[in-house]
């Protein structure tokens, strides 16, 4: 017996991704399509879909599923200060180059339910410089936004919190940057008190300002090169002279086209500068 | 045994105790290797990893590294699964990573490469399930199997956690059970023969 319920071909997919583009706005085409099989393959099990055909209907004729669609097909994984080595490397070599500015404007894009947003404005505070900061942090996904919105994590996952923070060069007392309540971790409001989330998809949307630390993490490594390559200059774009961007640890700007517009910073941790 | 199919990738699978039989699978891999060789291995996440140097004996010739994404894949390259993603093979034979919820408690999954790899290599693919303590690889067995590829697993009267190559036997029967030193000599076959 086969194990999965689901089946769709790749032809399948771009036709319902054509449908989507169509009807609901969202452009998927340009993203990396075995990642996209798995995601579809997701939807369709979880809602118990055998053929392709089912979730065409679906999508045409019921539009208040679309919502859970999105989250369903969306990756919206992430932690607080996800690989620590970054964070220590951005402790260690960017933020003190920030300081330098009277105002700092950081733009944190695809940053699902804003763990690793507020990570970074944990960093911004220990250096003193929070106050003068602006976080941008954006994502495609509305759920998510508004989950970060509210700052409030779940109770279990503090103790890897913990230990991430203190591998990245943290060490005060991390359980002061949060207020467990039943379930939930609330992050302190001071630390969320200058970060906007907003609405923004890459894929779509253009330049809104201009920043000194661009943060997109694991969010390309979902798109095929060309949309890479598109995403990558918006940032170029968005960035003031020797502007910093900082990508997953193993993404790379190696394989795109606009490489030449930086230098690297943190090769190892994907921390590249905008050549002046 | 002479291998008689030509295979254009091989993908290894291992867990717990599976170290060993992948280093003596790679001692044996001709230098002149023409296929590339994916290695999926359950690691600790967010500690680092010293494992692409655990495989990097002097003897070796050929480098194992961890690929980034979007880089192609190369025949006589072996990679390394990254810590904490799953690893994808593209249409256009290149690596994506991804970064979504854990398959079998794992990222990354013997499964998600195991079947992305079909997709694109499909009866040229050659999957290799070796020692570990999960269900992790049995669909990603199953699928190759569907997609006319080929799968070996190790004996799990040798295999120190046999779990896992054990719930592969019982679900697909059409796979090949062999032991360490065979699978060490029929893929250093494939590795010398596959021209």
């Amino acid at each position: 017996m086969p194990h999965r319920k689901s089946e769709i071909t790749e032809q399948e997919l771009n036709d319902l991704l054509s449908l989507i583009k169509q009807v609901y706005g969202y452009d998927f085409t340009g993203y990396s399509k075995a990642s996209l099989l798995r995601r579809f393959q997701k939807v369709m099990d979880d809602a118990k879909m055998k053929t392709a055909y089912d979730l065409r209907f679906y999508l045409t004729n019921d539009r208040k599923h679309f919502d859970w669609f999105l989250q369903t097909v969306t990756v919206n994984v992430t932690e607080m200060f996800r690989d620590p080595g970054f964070y220590k490397a951005v402790r260690e070599k960017v933020i003190q180059r920030l300081a330098t500015y009277p105002i700092i404007k950081i733009w944190h894009a695809g940053c699902s339910t804003g763990e690793e947003v507020f990570s970074m404005a944990i960093l911004l505070h220990e250096a003193g410089l929070l106050e003068r900061t602006k976080i941008y942090a954006t994502d495609i996904n509305p759920a998510n936004l508004e989950k970060a919105k509210k700052g409030i994590m779940p109770l279990q996952q503090m103790k890897d919190y913990t230990f991430n923070y203190q591998q990245s060069g943290g060490n005060r007392d991390f359980a002061d940057y949060y207020t467990a309540r039943y379930n939930g971790a609330l992050i302190r409001k001071e630390l969320r008190d200058n970060i906007v989330f907003a609405q923004h998809n890459l894929v779509t949307d253009g330049m809104f300002n201009e920043f000194q630390l661009i943060c997109c993490r694991n969010v390309l490594i979902y798109f095929e090169k060309e949309l890479q390559n598109r995403v990558i200059s918006l940032f170029e774009e968005s960035l003031s002279s020797l502007g910093y961007l900082a990508l997953g640890i193993k993404e790379s700007l190696l394989f795109t086209e606009v490489r030449n517009k930086f230098e690297p910073v943190d090769l190892k941790n994907k921390i590249f500068r905008k050549k002046q | 045994m002479m291998p008689v199919t030509k295979h254009d990738i091989i993908v290894i699978g291992g867990s717990a105790g599976s170290i060993p039989v992948v280093s003596a699978i790679l001692d044996g891999l001709s230098p002149s290797l023409n296929v590339p060789v994916i290695i999926v291995l359950h690691r600790q996440r967010n500690v680092n990893s010293e494992m692409t140097r655990i495989f990097q004996s002097k003897s070796r010739k050929i480098k194992v590294t961890e690929p980034e994404d979007k880089e192609p894949v190369l025949p006589g390259h072996i990679y390394l699964a990254p810590q904490n993603y799953h690893l994808l093979v593209e249409q256009e034979k290149c690596f994506s990573l991804d970064y979504s919820e854990q398959v079998h408690f794992s990222r990354p999954s013997i499964d998600v490469t195991f079947e992305s790899i079909a997709n694109v290599y499909g009866s040229k693919t050659l999957g290799i399930l070796l020692s570990g303590a999960n269900k992790d690889g049995t669909n990603g067995v199953e699928y190759i199997l569907q997609h006319k590829g080929k799968v070996l697993v190790q004996d799990p009267a040798t295999a120190e956690y046999p779990a896992m190559v054990r719930f592969a036997i019982e679900k697909c029967s059409e796979v090949i059970v062999y032991s360490p030193d065979e699978l060490v000599q029929y893929i250093a076959n494939v590795s010398t023969n596959n021209a």
